[in-house]
């Protein structure tokens, strides 16, 4: 079924979108780029449609089109695009900018950068509403006050007048999608609204989308690398790769069955919040990278990485074809009928062996990191952020502990400040039964090889002027591991085989790999002096779905191999109850909960945890959204830090909550413990 | 932010003291000797008459005492007395100065009036003609020497086709307007005196081109790269998104942040042309503190010298400040 047999079927609704065979190239010296290659999907009115797609694949360059708002060098070269029924390809440039931000509007992904620093708010949102000419001033100053008040704003006649650096990246984004909603369009574009966002924030933007469109009626079009937040908004989804979409299906039936083996990949590199866990936790991933836009195979774009290719496949260029009713697959395999496996992260039955009862190997008490900030001038009173505020944590040996919370809770602040890169204000570490809180650098200097850390920006962390051998040679040789010249070469080769990468690599420079191999190469870099703790700050945060599986597999592995023990901070949730053995929940610098990580997901005793867990797009799953931002750091929070927020708050809450044992292993700060009906995952 | 600003005039205060120092220093260790100069050859024979002279101007004091006179005189509003002119500093100065601001101020304005349009036309019609015209423009005037320019100008204009003034600010035969601010044009108009205002305004124009050419061509590039870096952002393009017109999104969107760092440069170029003005004047005769420095400086007169570095520097701690001042008009992010 195409796009024009839909639209005969259901003659009397024109649809709002129609896009037809659409081809946008870039112009570029070595070339042109196909970065959108024949894309078509019908967007009826009302109706939300999800588009996602690794880094690349032309997700926002379809987008961009759509708008008519190509820049140089990219170019339309081909299809069709209808807006309701009117051609946007055949229009002139003021036909155009009538339509743009009036009927047809777009929200882009970042929100710190799409706003103008140095006009007020107010101007920002009212010029589309007396630009088009539907509103006069008074009417638009109203309108827009109105719409920061429907979009969660507090206070929005005063917030109207600020600038944008004195919002958060949330209440930007809702800016943002406030300035979308200006004009009631028929058509709202969102591209990754919500990537740049904690959790919470994104789950109330989500929530704010799908209200937006069943009472206003808005058409959605939401694109995202990440399906399961398309699921939580968007009935359909058109899955891209390599510039083509690859399947077009109703989101649910696509996370159920997909009918694409890349789509197949997509959905099971994520572990399910919402699944069992098993013990094989090893999560699909296909290696290699999408094919270069230059020069693009003949056959299915998908075969050189695909795990279920025939014959057919390299030769002939598959169509976009009905595999049931309903639903569009690019594949010969799964248009001949074949059924994708059932796999998936979560493997079948058995809980993993805890790691025997040891001796922790680190240990933290009442750890506490303040920094003072510099005085805004000689009279103003000292800020200190208070970063961390009495934590208590143990680590045991072969352990995997999680680290989770919203930003600005002090999660990067915890990693720093065990591995000494910070010193603490108080408090105390004891790594393998020695004090490290306050010990000279000299005295830590041969601990640091026995702790490394991986961080979030693989790229930013390894010297661009480096080799990645010299990279991985340097520690060896600076701790007296390995000499320089044949041992240091074989223990680079040995280290670059073990994170799978291919050892002949060695004499090239971190921008030659992909931000996968980079990270790996980090791994490497922290594994090259046989560390017992590896303490890993977001480490795949920056990475495409697929990367991310690599990347925990890798970790699974490599745990497994030399009996490391892992200190993991992520946000994502869905991957931390996937990996780890305990987690540990942070609100303001302070642990919320502490407990092994199956019984925290499948039933959180402090109401954070449950919001948290809830805030995790999971479709047709209620959640409570938790309203509201944390509290600035800049004050020591009294009673209870979550009060503020806290959706069972009580006057004893003004006291606070020890971190206490509820139930065995199981620790909490809350004066009701296990008490707000949550929303925690059934295992 | 009253706060802020006393913090910094008073700061600005120690920095111009600072500056008197550093020059007093260098002045007492370039080689010549102002005897020599004043004197002349046959006087400065004679031991007794170079003692009796020296002592006269304290210049038999040692250094730091030379200083603190210089300094007590500072405190109480005065400058000394130069050595060439036989008056006091400040009273020079004060006759000398008009001349240069109105040189300076309109040769600014005139470099803000065409830099900042040609550099917003440049960036909007990137590499087009327009783009290729300004940069030519530019080029002519950072790289053409001053002096050259300036004699090119007078030749051409004034000898050649004859449709610009001579040197000087007014013609010879006519009469300077009573003196309020030493503004030319501003005291013509106060005196309602047309036609001494429109020879006062031809004698400044070339003079006034002739200052502004590099500045213009600074403010040019400045301005452009600042567009071109504003205009990649992203909520360029979401004005676009929202279907404002392109001349709306440029005007209002780009050229506010694009502003930020033209006025930094602005401040300076200024600064620079009210003390950089020396060989302009020198060519079109003008009697401004350019050609007061250099008369001091060749007849090593260091009241005047020390009284011009004080006027310079407190000028230069002054603009910036406005500069500063400006920022917070600009851009809210730094506003407290
Ligand atoms: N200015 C450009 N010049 C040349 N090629 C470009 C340019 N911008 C994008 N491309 C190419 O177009 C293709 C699609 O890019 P696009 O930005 O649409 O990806 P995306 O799916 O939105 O990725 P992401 O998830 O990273 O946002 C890619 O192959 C990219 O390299
Ligand atoms: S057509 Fe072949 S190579 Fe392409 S996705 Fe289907 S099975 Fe894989
Ligand atoms: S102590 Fe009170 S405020 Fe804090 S989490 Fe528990 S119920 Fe909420
Ligand atoms: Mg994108």
């Amino acid at each position: 079924m195409t796009a024009s047999d839909r639209r005969e079927a259901k003659p009397e609704a024109v649809p709002v979108l129609e896009v037809e065979d659409l081809r946008t190239v870039f112009l570029t010296d070595a070339g042109p780029v196909r970065a959108v290659d024949g894309v078509s999907f019908t967007v009826g009115a009302g109706e939300t449609l999800g588009i996602v797609g690794e880094s690349g694949s032309g997700k926002s360059v379809t987008a961009l089109s759509l708008m008519r708002l190509l820049e140089e060098p990219a170019r339309i070269v081909g299809g069709r695009l209808r807006f309701q029924g009117r051609d946007l390809l055949a229009m002139r440039p003021d036909e155009l900018r009538a339509l743009r931000g009036d009927r047809m509007a777009m929200v882009f992904q970042d929100p710190m950068t799409g706003l103008n620093p140095v006009i007020r708010i107010l101007r920002q949102l009212t010029e589309p509403m007396t630009g088009h000419g539907r509103f006069t001033p008074p009417e638009a100053r109203r309108r827009a006050i109105g719409l920061l008040g429907r979009m969660g704003i507090t206070a929005p006649e005063r917030s109207v007048s600020r600038f944008p650096h004195e919002f958060s990246g949330g209440m930007r984004q809702r800016v943002m999608l406030a300035m979308g909603f200006a004009n009631d369009p028929a058509l709202l574009i969102a591209d990754e609204p919500t990537t740049a966002l904690d959790v919470t924030i994104q789950a109330q933007i989500l929530d704010l989308l799908r209200q937006l469109n069943a009472e206003f009626g808005t058409a959605i079009v939401l694109i995202s690398h990440d399906l399961g937040v398309i699921g939580s908004v968007c009935r359909r989804v058109a899955v891209m790769y390599a510039g083509e979409v690859v399947e077009e299906a109703p989101t649910a039936e696509v996370l159920e069955d997909p009918r694409h083996p890349y789509a197949w990949a997509l959905v099971n590199a994520v572990p399910r919040i919402d699944q069992p866990l098993g013990a094989d936790r090893r999560l699909v991933s296909i290696e290699g990278a999408p094919p270069d836009a230059l020069a693009l195979p003949p056959g299915c774009r998908f075969a050189p990485r695909c795990p279920f290719k025939v014959e057919r496949c390299e030769r002939e260029h598959p169509p976009l074809a009905e595999v049931a009713p309903g639903r569009l697959a690019r594949c010969w395999v799964t248009q001949a009928g074949q059924v994708l496996p059932k796999s998936g992260g979560a493997g079948f039955g058995g809980a993993r062996p805890a790691p025997a009862a040891a001796e922790p190997l680190l240990s933290v008490r009442g750890l506490v990191k303040h920094f003072p900030l510099p005085r805004e001038s000689f009279f103003a009173p000292k800020r200190v952020v208070h970063a961390v505020n009495g934590i208590d944590l143990d680590l045991k040996r072969g352990e995997t502990l999680g680290i989770v919370g919203e930003s600005g809770c002090g999660k990067s602040t915890l990693a720093r400040l065990v591995t000494r890169i910070h010193a603490p204000t108080a408090g105390s570490i004891t790594f393998d039964g020695q004090e490290i809180a306050s010990a000279s650098p000299a005295a830590i200097r041969p601990l640091r090889r026995r702790m490394q850390m991986v961080f979030q920006d693989p790229y930013a962390s390894l010297n661009p002027r480096m080799t990645i051998g010299d990279t991985l040679a340097e520690p060896l040789v600076a701790h007296g591991l390995a000499r320089r010249g044949a041992e240091v070469r074989e223990r680079v080769g040995e280290l670059l085989a073990t994170v799978g990468l291919n050892p002949a690599w060695v004499s090239r420079f971190p921008h030659e790999f992909s931000g996968g191999q980079r990270q790996r190469i980090s791994i490497a870099r922290a594994l090259a002096l046989q560390p017992e703790l590896v303490v890993a700050d977001e480490p795949i945060s920056a990475l495409d779905v697929n990367i991310q599986a690599q990347i925990l597999n890798l970790m699974l592995d490599l745990q497994q191999r030399m009996g490391l023990t892992y200190l993991f901070i992520a946000h994502d949730l869905a991957v931390v109850r996937h990996l780890c053995d305990r987690v540990a929940v942070l609100y303001l610098g302070q642990v919320m909960e502490s407990a092994p990580a199956e019984a925290l997901f499948a039933r959180p005793l402090h109401p954070y945890t449950a919001v948290l867990i809830s805030a995790v797009p999971v479709p047709g799953r209620t959640r409570v959204v938790l309203q509201g931002e944390p509290p600035s750091t800049l004050v020591l929070p009294t009673g209870c830090p979550f009060r503020t927020r806290c959706p069972i708050a009580r006057p004893v809450c003004e006291t606070p909550p020890p971190l206490a044992e509820h139930e065995a292993g199981r620790w909490a700060a809350c004066h009701f413990p296990g008490e707000f009906g949550h929303a925690g995952v059934a295992a | 932010m009253l706060r802020t600003l006393v913090t910094r005039l008073a700061g600005a205060a120690v920095m111009a003291v600072l500056a008197t120092l550093v020059i007093f220093l260098i002045a007492n260790t370039v080689p010549g000797d102002p005897v020599l100069a004043q004197l002349g050859d046959l006087a400065a024979s004679n031991p007794a008459t170079v003692a009796e002279w020296r002592a006269k101007w304290g210049l038999d004091l040692p250094l730091w005492e030379r200083y603190f006179i210089f300094l007590r005189g500072l405190a109480h509003g005065d400058l000394g007395t130069s050595i060439a002119s036989q008056r006091p500093v400040l009273e020079d100065i004060a006759q000398y100065a008009p001349a240069t601001v109105e040189l300076s101020t309109i040769a600014f304005l005139l470099a803000l009036v065409t830099g900042i349009p040609l550099g917003i036309a440049a960036a909007v019609w990137r590499d087009s003609w327009v783009d290729a015209v300004a940069r030519v423009i530019s080029l002519i005037g950072v790289s053409s020497p001053t002096f050259w320019l300036a004699f090119v100008m007078l030749a051409v204009f004034y000898g050649g086709l004859q449709i610009a003034p001579g040197p000087g600010r007014l013609d010879p035969i006519a009469f300077p307007p009573d003196e309020v601010t030493g503004l030319f044009l501003v005291d013509t108009i106060l005196a309602g005196d047309w036609e001494t205002f429109h020879d006062a305004v031809s004698h400044l124009v070339l003079p006034a081109i002739v200052l502004a050419a590099a500045t213009i061509g600074l403010i040019t590039r400045t301005t452009r790269a600042a567009m071109l870096e504003a205009i990649g952002q992203d909520y360029v393009r979401v004005s676009r998104a929202k279907g404002m017109r392109e001349g709306y999104t440029i005007l209002r969107h780009v050229l506010p942040n694009a502003l930020i760092p033209v006025v930094t440069l602005g401040g300076l170029a200024y600064a620079n042309l009210l003390a950089g003005a020396v060989m302009t004047e020198t060519v079109f005769s003008w009697p401004g503190l350019g050609r007061y420095t250099f008369r001091s400086a060749a007849a090593l007169d260091f009241p005047a010298i020390m009284g011009i570095t004080l006027v310079v520097s407190v000028t230069y701690l002054l603009v910036n400040l406005l500069v500063d001042l400006s920022y917070a008009l600009l851009d809210p992010r730094v506003r407290r």
